[in-house]
């Protein structure tokens, strides 16, 4: 059953408690670049090192690197699509201001802005042809 | 393994421990599949109650009383959870799933039968739980499906502190059941074919079920955190979602529908294949385009990741971010009208057999493009902002999950009903029950569309209370009408079970002549599906059908090439 | 029982046992991926959660992380005693990483009532909600992997089932790594 080569164990052992030493000791160093690599550069190295060598998948078939992969890059995903707007929630009214921004600038002066129209008059698309607002002054609906 | 022979002679456990504790995958099938059934009674008699009591408000509704406005909440929230959760998915993937795949690859069982029982008997908690919830104190959840906080995790706005719980135990627990379940089908598929069966030989509804699984195991994930999540704003006071605590309940919108839009796709993808092989099998032609169908399908699968903000429209979203999902939402069409594409070349020049599955796989071939269709115009964020939350987003929804469970459902239990009881089913009673559900099925769901795009909201217990609304009610009364007339025409499929049951005629291996596996083997395969020593070889592909080498119009995978050939 | 002949095939190379916990790891991946997420998010979005991360004590959190990197080697050494045939040696280093999985716990349980006894609740504030529920799913996970170890080097001392063996270590590393990342982002960024 042995189809993969062995690595030297204790070799990646020591070198994942090196590594570990570094991100503990990134942080005196006092700059936040330093930190923030020190911590999770190392936390991306490490994971490799255990993953490709201990968990052998270095020398696993192709099909169980792609699902591993295809899970990671759903999280990516995940990431892309959500955090944009959660992380723009400011207080308890979360208005998201920058989407407010953009839209005021895609709509013009001449209108209010309402929802129907911030759907409508998308700041990448370029047509200017937004219907008149029918009802007139009516503040966005709170979600 | 030596042991493999001795494993045919070991026939499981027998007797009444047979339907509690075996292993053996096509017992496993029909647990999950009685379950189904029986929820799916519940879930119909919850939608029974609440229609009555928007075409006739206030009256008391036979056989349940007058209905609250909150148990009418309490109605709509448990009746689509019920519907989702414990119909849809046991009966069309761990059901058939189980049934199907290790027949029909020539296996003798999934490669973890103990996982696959553990599976079962988490669903089978979860079941117990999900209908507990009911008849606690304070009732049972009533914050609709989508469970959005802080209604679901604020008991002094949902008034259902025990329910509300429950209700996400519960669907927690069916998600650990389907992940365990899932794992089994796709390894099995994967690694224990018969020998000779290449990828491009095994029948497109195993792929289905494994690729429903695979979409299930990958999307789930974020939402079982937010499970967790939830239930501890519920129970300990936590704020993941409370503004005021630092939390966001935007956040679960998007836990919920990423989630939530590959779980639609998760539950029609099998009922595709369903329709796949019945259509095959009664046009009596090869499946147009194997390959094709297999990557179109492969396709919706990645895609059904990159539209769940539709969900979001009036969320309050970024309109950027709604721009980039109307583009993806609309995109998705193209490969499902792929899919029926497919088919009709399939169906086009085919020798058509009209039994009652083929009924059922052509309607809902023709009810499911009505649901697609309709899904177009609530994908465009613009018209989404009129018809979010209407009626007609609930008739939408009810054009593609009733085609995918209910018709699906029956077309894959007429079909294999042969296989897995020995006799076959009366067909004249067959098509009675099949007109008598989707004809009416239409008179309930079309008025739905009218009423919605009139303006009528989701969620109301008595549209009395808006004058504007008020006078559409003769359309509601017409709704809930059909559905009586459905549910009157449902006996048809009773009785049909019970004379079958004691007299029908016995079906032989074969009796619908198809090329698949399954049929090779006994009517119902024993214990271990076929003898040990004669497991089944794979020469060709699962569509031969009139093929011009063959003096008949099919041609069994396991049959082996003519000499000389 | 014994096992279906269909376990015994593999139409992919990779034998049933192992595919399947790939599987596995696939699934966890996206649930702990979901939590974290979520929990990044917050954290970036709310600078004034620093001041709650300040008290997460780094030393614990480092000396823990030690603890499962030596655990993760203890699981490879197992598996490569099982490759050679060695029951008795595979069952001797599980029980080792077994060891690892309880001090672990052990720590953590020490850690968390300093916490709590210092009046840092899963509800005193958003940081210590995610804080909690992150490292406590992973707890659970860590406990039930020492369970399952348990059973597979009970089996391995009787050179029975040696497969599992690398299972089992398979799945251990990934709650290895799930740490490496909890690491950082709870105790390393202040």
């Amino acid at each position: 059953m042995t189809e993969h080569r062995h690595p030297n164990y204790r070799k990646i052992y020591f070198t994942l408690l090196v590594l570990l030493a570094v991100s503990v000791a990134g942080p005196f160093v006092g700059i936040k670049w330093v930190t923030l690599i020190t911590a999770f550069g190392v936390a991306v190295v490490k994971a490799n090192m255990v993953i490709q060598n201990f968990m052998h998948l270095k020398w696993e078939k192709r099909i169980a690197k792609y699902v591993l992969a295809v899970s990671l890059l759903l999280m990516a995903l995940f990431w892309g699509g959500v955090a944009p707007d959660v992380m723009k929630h400011a207080g308890l009214r979360w208005t998201n201001d920058a989407a407010m921004a953009a839209t005021a600038r895609g709509i013009g002066p001449a209108h209010t802005e309402t929802s129907a129209e911030s759907h409508d008059a998308a700041p990448v698309a370029e047509h200017e042809s937004v219907p008149a607002e029918p009802a007139g002054e009516e503040p966005p609906p709170v979600p | 393994m030596a042991t493999t022979h001795d494993a045919h002679a070991d026939h499981g456990p027998q007797g009444i421990l047979k339907y509690l504790w075996s292993t053996d995958h096509k017992v496993i099938a029909q647990q999950y599949l009685w379950t189904g059934v029986a929820m799916a009674i519940i879930g119909g008699f919850m939608a029974y109650v609440f229609r009555m009591q928007l075409a006739f408000p206030g009256v008391a509704v036979p056989g349940f009383g007058v209905v609250s406005p909150g148990e009418y909440n309490a109605l709509v929230t448990n009746h689509g959870t019920i519907m989702i959760f414990w119909v849809a998915m046991p009966v069309l993937i761990a059901a058939f799933g189980n049934f199907l795949i290790p027949l029909m690859i020539g296996a003798d069982d999934m490669v973890f039968p103990r996982i696959n029982r553990l599976s079962y008997q988490i669903f089978l908690l979860s079941a117990i739980l999900i209908l507990a919830s009911q008849v606690v104190e304070g009732g049972g959840f009533g914050g609709a499906w989508t469970a959005y906080p802080p209604l679901s995790s604020m008991a002094e706005y949902n008034l259902t502190p025990l329910g509300s719980t429950l209700w996400v135990v519960a669907v927690g627990l069916e998600f650990v059941a389907f992940l365990l379940g899932g794992i089994n089908f796709i390894t099995t598929l994967m690694n224990a074919r018969a020998p000779g069966m290449k990828a491009y030989d095994i029948p497109i509804v195993c792929w289905m079920i494994v690729m429903a699984s695979i979409l299930f195991m990958l999307s789930v994930g974020p939402l079982i955190a937010g499970a967790v999540m939830l239930v501890f704003d519920q129970t300990i006071g936590t704020g993941f979602f409370n503004p005021a605590m630092g939390g966001d309940p935007i956040l679960w919108q998007h836990l919920f529908w990423f989630f939530g839009h590959p779980e639609v796709y998760v539950v029609l993808l099998p009922s595709i294949g369903v329709v796949v092989e019945i259509v095959a099998t009664f046009a009596r032609k090869k499946l147009f385009g194997y390959r094709l169908l297999l990557w179109t399908a492969i396709v919706i699968g990645v895609l059904s990741f990159f539209v769940w903000a539709h969900h979001q429209f009036i969320a309050g979203i970024d309109p950027r971010m709604a721009n980039i999902f109307t583009v993806t939402t609309l995109l998705i069409s193209i490969p499902i009208a792929e899919l029926f594409f497919v088919v009709f070349a399939t169906l086009y020049g085919g020798s058509i057999r009209f039994t009652t599955p083929m009924l059922w796989a052509l309607a809902f071939i023709a009810t499911f493009i009505i649901g697609g269709m309709t899904g177009i115009y609530l994908g465009s964020s613009g018209a989404d902002i009129y018809l979010h939350d209407t009626y007609f987003v609930l008739a939408h929804f009810h054009y593609t999950f009733f085609p995918i469970t209910i018709i699906g459902g029956f077309a894959a239990f007429t079909y294999w009903f042969p296989k897995m009881f020995g006799k076959m089913m009366d067909e004249r009673l067959g098509k009675i029950h099949f007109w008598g559900t989707v004809i009416p099925f239409n008179f309930i769901f079309i008025p739905l569309f009218i009423l919605g795009l009139g303006g009528q909201h989701r969620r109301i217990y008595n549209f009395q209370n808006f004058p504007e609304l008020a006078a559409m009610q003769p359309v509601r009364v017409l709704a809930t009408t059909a559905m009586l007339v459905m549910m009157g025409f449902q006996i048809f499929f009773f009785w049909n079970l019970i004379k079958t049951f004691r007299k029908g005629p016995p079906a032989g291996k074969n009796p619908w002549q198809s090329n698949t596996l399954e049929w090779t083997t006994d009517s119902p395969p024993p214990h271990g599906n076929w003898p040990a020593d004669r497991m089944p070889k794979v020469y060709r592909g699962p569509y031969e059908y009139g093929h011009p080498d063959r003096d008949e119009d099919f041609w069994p995978q396991d049959l082996p090439p003519a000499r000389g050939a | 029982m014994s096992k279906p002949l269909a376990t015994t095939r593999s139409a992919t190379g990779i034998p049933t046992g192992r595919l399947a916990v790939w599987w596995v790891l696939a699934s966890e991946v996206v649930i702990f991926g979901g939590l974290l997420a979520s929990y990044l998010m917050h954290r970036v979005g709310h600078p004034e959660w620093a001041e709650a991360a300040a008290a997460t004590n780094t030393w614990i959190g480092a000396f823990n992380t030690f603890v499962l990197l030596t655990s993760s080697f203890t699981a490879v050494l197992a598996h490569q005693a099982a490759e050679r045939g060695d029951g008795k040696k595979a069952a001797r280093f599980l029980t080792y990483t077994i060891g690892g999985a309880a001090t672990f716990i052990g720590v953590k349980s020490f850690e968390w009532a300093t916490e709590i006894g210092h009046g840092f609740t899963i509800t005193s504030n958003g940081f210590w909600s995610f804080y909690y529920t992150a490292a406590g799913l992973h707890a659970l996970h860590v406990i039930a992997g020492a369970i399952i170890m348990g059973f597979v080097a009970r089996d391995a001392a009787r050179n029975r089932e040696l497969h599992r063996v690398e299972l089992i270590g398979i799945y251990w590393h990934f709650v290895d790594v799930v740490w490496i990342f909890l690491f950082p982002l709870l105790y390393i960024a202040k």
